[in-house]
């Protein structure tokens, strides 16, 4: 057994109003440069929808993630080490940008320039990339916004598998989601395997994976390597980037820019054990279905005392192992089972996990329209089918996801009894397999959802890291080489920087 | 003094010498004091069109064409008489084997500088350097086979060995050897010339990403077990686990 530490997340899909505050302010922090306009670390998209870059989900389409051979060896599914050498030259499994959508800019600065006109100016779209005007945009970072275009295009979605899905397209059976994306920082992340220049890594201390900037040659193999896209290859700098999970801010303590603003509180970070020995083990297991399991098998209990133990001579500090004792992402996946990883098929082990969104059941079901099971809703027949979202967070595999539903419902019905009737009602949460006062700390965690039980995040231990005398006087974190800034040399609006004219003195 | 000046003496005596160390040195600061503009500068992302097949065929071309002038030219001659192995068949291995190799690299960059010119993306994407350097492959290419047709009519291998003395030359400090490659077709010549001034300009472009390339096959397969990386902050290492993980009582 080796102990190590990683901060993971938890997103609250039942609470997620698809505002897209998240991805905004990720941009404006970390991708408004050049070269990574049409990336966003953090988005949020509309499902059923084929997503950003397009299908990203179907691994038939991108061969990312891994696959597990006839030996039971694990390999990156776009092929061993050998093969991703050969591919080298030319990639056959990397998205194009149109694939995400050509960047484009407006031409705001004719607004203000424009000349007396018959018409009021417009401002239109020009191309990022080779600043020429772009007549019709074809797609963009969020194109099935609100189930925007037909369905017979969203219906590609690869989470209708096994879904009767042609009825969903009907108005009356329609139904929708948001999905917020980032990286998932894996605990067997396939963009770190397909690097040849050993430039992704994952950090040892808080499970952070990054890419280290000045050993990147731009082979671009962790683009197709990674199942969930989230690696983005900056066209400006030739190298690739993705979310660094706001490490600035998480060694201090502070949750990331995403988690900060997010104004639905759906975003939860903490500390995860696990056992890094088992790693491989668990992401070979033999069926798809079991992966959920085996990567439950990999955490371990932080009030185990001998869990501590080893953790302590594993050199995780005692503030870590005590963040961990009161992580939320420890409660919601492991003791209430209501978190899920997203496409645990991947055989990534990803620590962004989620919680399936329940409220359209509960509307539907107090309108008298769908079956009740004795006093709570039969959360199979949901209007989002418990196959789709099982599609998504358990490999298909619905028994799960129904009771992480059930106890959200059973939650909300005790917590109703408990407020608007003024009765402890014990056995709604026995029926669901907890207790009332589990119920209230879920209710506390879940829906209070308070600053301080959504983030538990200890700070770094700088006096093992690095030297502070030596920082002194230096720049900082900046996205560019040392001290440069990768500014560029546009207005604000489009045009050329001209120097300011000062009004002479008359 | 400059009375005996030839120019001769110093694209050929003098220029292999600036070349090579503009290349080891400029190398060696650019990996060091800017690691962050040492890349490949793929364009494959903006499009996929025309380059997959254009630059399977370009790299792998030059890579033989490459270790084919880098076997063929600085194998010492006497290994070549120790193993009884005539000019004339080394000549006609390297033409049978280079000239494919050759004319594939250069179909490869045809397709790429097409691109690289005729697509509005990889154009506005380019930088000067870049069609440079793209141009000159080209071009040396394009001389580089037509000396073929020259090397045709003289399959003895006298020529062949005058440029192989030449080269080895260069490393062993014979600095005299420079006269060997007078009396060649200018083709030839000119083949020399462009392969130094790709040399000298190499440590400032995209070249640069060939050593990598080199050393990519041996850090990804030999130094790196598994596939996996994960790398620690500690300045200090953990001290060796002397815990002998122990049950404790229930309860």
């Amino acid at each position: 057994m080796r102990i190590r530490a990683q901060i993971g997340m938890v997103l609250n899909l039942d609470k997620c109003i698809g505002c897209h505050t998240c991805s905004v302010t990720c941009k404006n922090v970390w991708t408004s440069r050049d070269g990574v306009e049409y990336a966003w670390f953090n988005n949020v998209e509309t499902k059923p929808g084929i997503g950003y870059p397009k299908n990203w989900e179907s691994q038939q389409r991108w061969n990312g993630g891994w696959e597990r051979t006839r030996a039971g060896n694990l390999q990156p599914k776009q092929g061993s080490k050998w093969r991703i050498l050969a591919n080298i030259f030319g990639n056959p499994d990397l998205p194009e940008i149109d694939d995400y959508y050509e960047p484009f800019d407006f031409d705001y600065d004719h607004l203000k320039s424009a000349p007396e006109m018959e018409h009021f100016p417009t401002a239109r779209a020009r191309s990022r990339i080779t600043g020429e005007r772009m007549e019709k945009i074809e797609w963009g970072p969020n194109w099935e916004e609100i189930l925007g275009g037909e369905f017979e295009k969203r219906s590609q979605d690869y989470n209708f598998d096994g879904v009767q899905k042609d009825i969903y397209g009907e108005y009356e059976n329609t139904f929708m989601m948001y999905l917020p994306r980032l990286c998932e920082h894996c605990l067997n992340p396939t963009c770190v395997a397909s690097c040849p220049s050993g430039a992704i890594y994952k950090r040892e201390e808080d499970g952070i994976v990054l890419i280290d900037q000045e050993k990147c040659r731009g082979w671009r193999m962790c683009v197709s390597g990674c199942p969930y896209k989230k690696i983005y290859y900056n066209w400006e700098s030739g190298k690739s980037e993705k979310c660094t999970l706001c490490y600035p801010r998480i060694e201090s303590g502070n949750p990331t820019v995403c988690s900060e603003t997010c104004v639905g509180r759906i975003r939860y970070l903490g500390v995860m054990l696990y056992d890094a020995d088992k790693i491989e083990e668990a992401a070979s297991a033999a069926g798809e279905q079991e992966l959920y399991d085996a990567q439950l098998g990999l955490f371990l209990d932080p009030h185990d005392p001998v869990v501590q133990e080893t953790a302590r001579a594993d050199g995780i500090p005692d503030d870590w192992i005590e963040a961990a004792k009161n992580s939320p992402i420890w409660k919601m996946a492991m003791e209430w089972k209501v978190a899920f990883p997203l496409h645990p098929e991947y055989r990534t082990l990803p620590m962004v996990w989620y919680i399936p969104p329940l409220s359209p059941i509960q509307n539907a079901a107090e309108a008298g329209k769908i079956g009740h099971d004795g006093e709570m809703p039969d959360v199979r027949s949901l209007r989002i089918p418990v196959r789709y979202l099982a599609n998504m967070l358990t490999a298909g595999d619905e028994a799960p996801v129904v009771q992480a539903l059930e106890r959200m419902s059973a939650m909300r019905t005790y917590m109703r009894a408990k407020t608007v009737d003024g009765v402890i009602d014990e056995a709604i949460a026995a029926r669901v397999g907890l207790s009332g006062r589990v119920i209230e700390d879920m209710y506390r965690i879940m829906a209070l959802a308070n600053y301080e039980d959504r983030f538990v995040i200890p700070t770094t231990h700088r006096e093992q890291v690095e030297d502070a005398y030596e920082l002194r006087g230096g720049c900082g974190f900046t996205d560019g080489n040392g001290c440069s800034t990768g500014m560029d040399s546009r207005s604000l609006f489009g045009g050329k920087k001209r120097p300011l004219k000062i009004p002479e003195a008359m | 003094m400059f009375a005996n000046f030839d120019i001769n003496f110093v694209i050929f005596g003098v220029m292999p010498y600036v070349a090579l160390t503009v290349f080891l040195v400029g190398s060696i600061a650019r990996y060091e004091r800017d690691p962050f503009t040492w890349k490949s500068s793929s364009s494959q992302l903006l499009r996929r069109k025309q380059l997959i097949w254009g630059s399977i065929l370009f790299h792998v071309g030059i890579i033989v064409v490459f270790f084919g002038h880098l076997i063929g030219l600085f194998t010492p001659i006497w290994v070549l008489d120790a193993l009884g192995v005539p000019y004339g068949l080394k000549q006609w291995m390297a033409v049978i084997i280079g000239g494919p190799a050759g004319i594939a690299a250069l179909i490869g960059s045809t397709m790429l500088l097409h691109r690289r010119l005729s697509d509005p993306r990889i154009r506005a994407t380019s930088s000067y350097m870049d069609i440079t350097i793209m141009g000159l492959i080209w071009l040396q290419l394009a001389i580089g086979l037509l000396t073929i047709t020259q090397t045709l009519q003289h399959m003895d291998g006298g020529k062949m060995v005058l440029f192989m003395e030449w080269s080895q030359s260069v490393v062993t400090w014979n600095v005299n050897a420079w006269a060997n490659v007078v009396n060649v077709h200018w083709l030839y010549k000119l083949h020399i010339f462009l392969g130094l001034v790709i040399t000298i300009l190499f440590p400032f472009s995209r070249l640069v990403h060939i050593w990598s390339g080199f050393a990519a096959p041996f850090r990804y397969l030999l130094t790196r077990p598994g596939y996996q990386v994960v790398r620690s902050r500690r300045s200090a290492p953990l001290p060796e686990r002397t815990l002998a993980v122990r049950k404790t009582p229930a309860e």
